[in-house]
């Protein structure tokens, strides 16, 4: 059976300040890629994840997050053993974004087999500001650390963490 | 003098947020107020000394449900400030790209966001447990409005293909022959819908509402039409800012939109079937008399029913256009640039939204105004809070807060777009 490919999500709104810095990690993956992997970009609304992941066996989502945590701090959920905390997730206050996404896939058993999300600790969700200068250098650790972990498998198509 | 709190800290199952208070004080409803704490308008001046040839994909990003409504706001706004018109397959591709986002928007919130309140589940997830095939059915016409989205859009997200003047690309005849399918099995699901929404079971909440809605002599409203109401009201949309006015209330960063010496109005899926009826296809006006409805509803709680009505509908057209499709010649029409004004309305899924836009004679826009219809809603929103606790007052306190919250995603309420976010919040003493 062949393998799944590896699917990337960046999840956010590139006029909100540090809300972006998931797109910025995909973008950033997009200019240089490395292994076999799919790279996408969301608004964050959960049905339109839920289709993206449907059928896949390894997905990374990368999200801004706001638990009170020190701003750049990198954040990692393995969603398909546990719940997403779902207050931290900007989305979660959406009508259906990717919190509500998770547990409606894994209520219709729809779940990746293995759903690694990244939550990137946000200073400020200004409509129309810069990402700070914490989350960008979490925006550049986070993007080595995926590039190192996808290249050390180029032959299995995979991730693993 | 007895006095009653209710808190409710956070209104889930609507796009945003925001806050609602109400205070009961000896029983009786004293105040309701939508609160809405993010500062507004900030599109409207980021917009300022931007190309006008960039404002449709800057408007696509306010909000992540409806960017096609703001793109088709904003090209048909510019296009009527520098006298041009988009006609024929150009115009009938507009339409049916509108009708994915009418079908992505309202699945979205029939299935996953209000069903739940009518089957007393939290939530869709918990809903999912007990009815799989149900939610799975909606996900799956949901997925065919992201599909013609994506077909025309360029893309499923901040769609980028629409322009001034037509758009960047236009598609063949086979990849939208190749839709035609699932459209037709949509089709059938959304007849499914109709039928499964009408045996909700609704409270009996006749309200005498003003409706606003876009009216067109010969189709059911999307792009294009006069501004209408069922009390008299018939306005080109030129006319707008002259009959409705927008006022700050100290409760919300949203303006509040009334029409003038006339008051509050409801704008939506329930303005336009009131307004429209006999503009609805065949098949979809046997559907509403088959769930129950004649041509006229008032009960902002069956506001289920029309939106399950209007996805059936735009499946239908959908069809339509895509059997009539030749593709068009160009994919846009010139745009000569002037310093001109021109406006324009159209019907986003939650109803009117009216763009302004005033360009300078390099093309600049020198300034913008939007007025979504979140923001247009809020007054009647308020009132049919008031009228709602007032009535249900006896009901046990958390089984009162859900009707309350339910009351308020009857309007689908986007946040997003009034502003950004909007916590409600129900405050009973």
């Amino acid at each position: 059976m062949q393998p799944s490919k590896l699917i990337v999500i960046g999840i956010g709104n590139q006029y909100r300040s540090d809300d972006a810095a998931g797109l910025l990690v995909v973008r950033r993956l997009r200019e240089q890629p490395t292994g076999s992997y799919e790279v996408h970009e969301r608004a964050g609304e959960g049905t339109a994840l839920m289709e993206l992941w449907k059928g896949a066996q390894r997905v990374v989502v990368i999200d801004a997050v706001e638990s009170g945590a020190v701003p750049g701090r990198i954040h990692r959920f393995q969603a398909n053993l546990e719940p997403l905390p779902a207050p931290i997730f900007r989305d979660s206050t959406h009508a259906f974004g990717l919190v509500e996404a998770v547990e409606l896939s894994r209520a219709l058993h729809q779940l990746p087999s293995n759903l690694l999300i990244y939550g990137i600790e946000g200073e400020s969700f200004e409509a129309g500001g810069e990402p700070s200068r914490a989350v960008l250098t979490a925006i550049n650790d986070l993007v080595k650390e995926l590039r190192q972990a996808i290249d050390q498998f180029p032959g299995e198509q995979s991730v693993r963490f | 003098m007895k006095t009653r709190t209710i808190q409710v800290s956070y209104l889930a199952r609507v796009e945003g947020e925001g806050g609602l208070y109400v205070k009961v004080r000896n029983d009786r409803v004293v105040d309701v107020k939508l609160k809405i704490f993010e500062p507004p308008r900030f599109f409207e001046a980021f917009l300022r000394g931007r190309n006008f040839a960039e404002v449709p994909d800057i408007t696509a990003r306010i909000c992540g449900i409806c960017p096609i409504a703001y793109q088709m706001s904003a090209v048909h706004a510019i296009e009527n400030a520098f006298g041009i018109r988009v006609n024929g397959q150009l115009r009938a591709l507009r339409r049916l790209m509108y009708c994915g986002e009418w079908i992505e928007s309202h699945t979205l919130h029939v299935y996953l966001l209000h069903a739940p309140d009518f089957l007393g589940y939290q939530d869709a997830i918990a809903m999912a447990k007990d009815h799989a095939s149900i939610v799975q059915r909606g996900l799956q016409l949901k997925k065919v409005g992201n599909e013609l989205v994506t077909l025309l859009g360029g893309r499923e997200i901040h769609p980028i293909n629409v322009r001034v003047g037509g758009f960047y690309k236009v598609p063949s005849r086979q990849e939208l022959e190749g839709l035609a399918e699932r459209l037709k099995r949509a089709r059938d699901a959304a007849l499914e819908t109709v039928r499964w929404a009408a045996t909700m079971p609704f409270p009996d909440f006749e309200q005498d509402y003003l409706f606003v809605a876009l009216r067109h002599p010969h189709e059911y409203p999307l792009n294009e039409g006069r501004i209408v109401s069922n009390r008299g009201l018939d306005i080109g949309v030129g006319e707008y800012e002259d009959n409705f006015l927008e006022e700050h209330v100290e409760h919300s960063n949203a303006l509040h939109s009334v029409l003038k010496n006339q008051g509050p109005y409801f704008v939506g899926p329930m303005a336009r079937y009131n307004l429209n009826f006999d503009q609805l296809s065949p098949v979809a006006q046997a559907a509403a008399r088959d769930a129950g409805l004649t041509s006229v509803c008032r009960n902002p709680f069956q506001s289920i029913i029309i939106r399950s009505i209007e996805i059936l509908y735009a499946c239908d057209e959908a069809l339509r256009i895509i059997a009539q499709y030749e593709p068009p010649e160009g994919a846009a029409i010139p745009a000569p640039v002037k310093p001109a004004a021109g406006c324009a309305c159209t019907e986003a899924p939650r109803g009117i939204l009216y763009h302004r836009y005033r360009i300078s004679d390099r093309g600049a826009v020198l300034d913008a105004k939007i007025v979504p219809p979140t923001s247009q809603n809020q007054r009647v929103i308020e009132q049919d809070l008031s009228q709602f606790v007032s009535r249900f007052l006896t009901l046990p306190e958390p089984e009162l807060e859900w009707r309350c919250e339910q009351a308020v995603r009857n309007y689908d309420p986007c946040i997003s777009c009034a502003t950004h976010f909007l916590k409600l919040q129900l405050d009973r003493r």
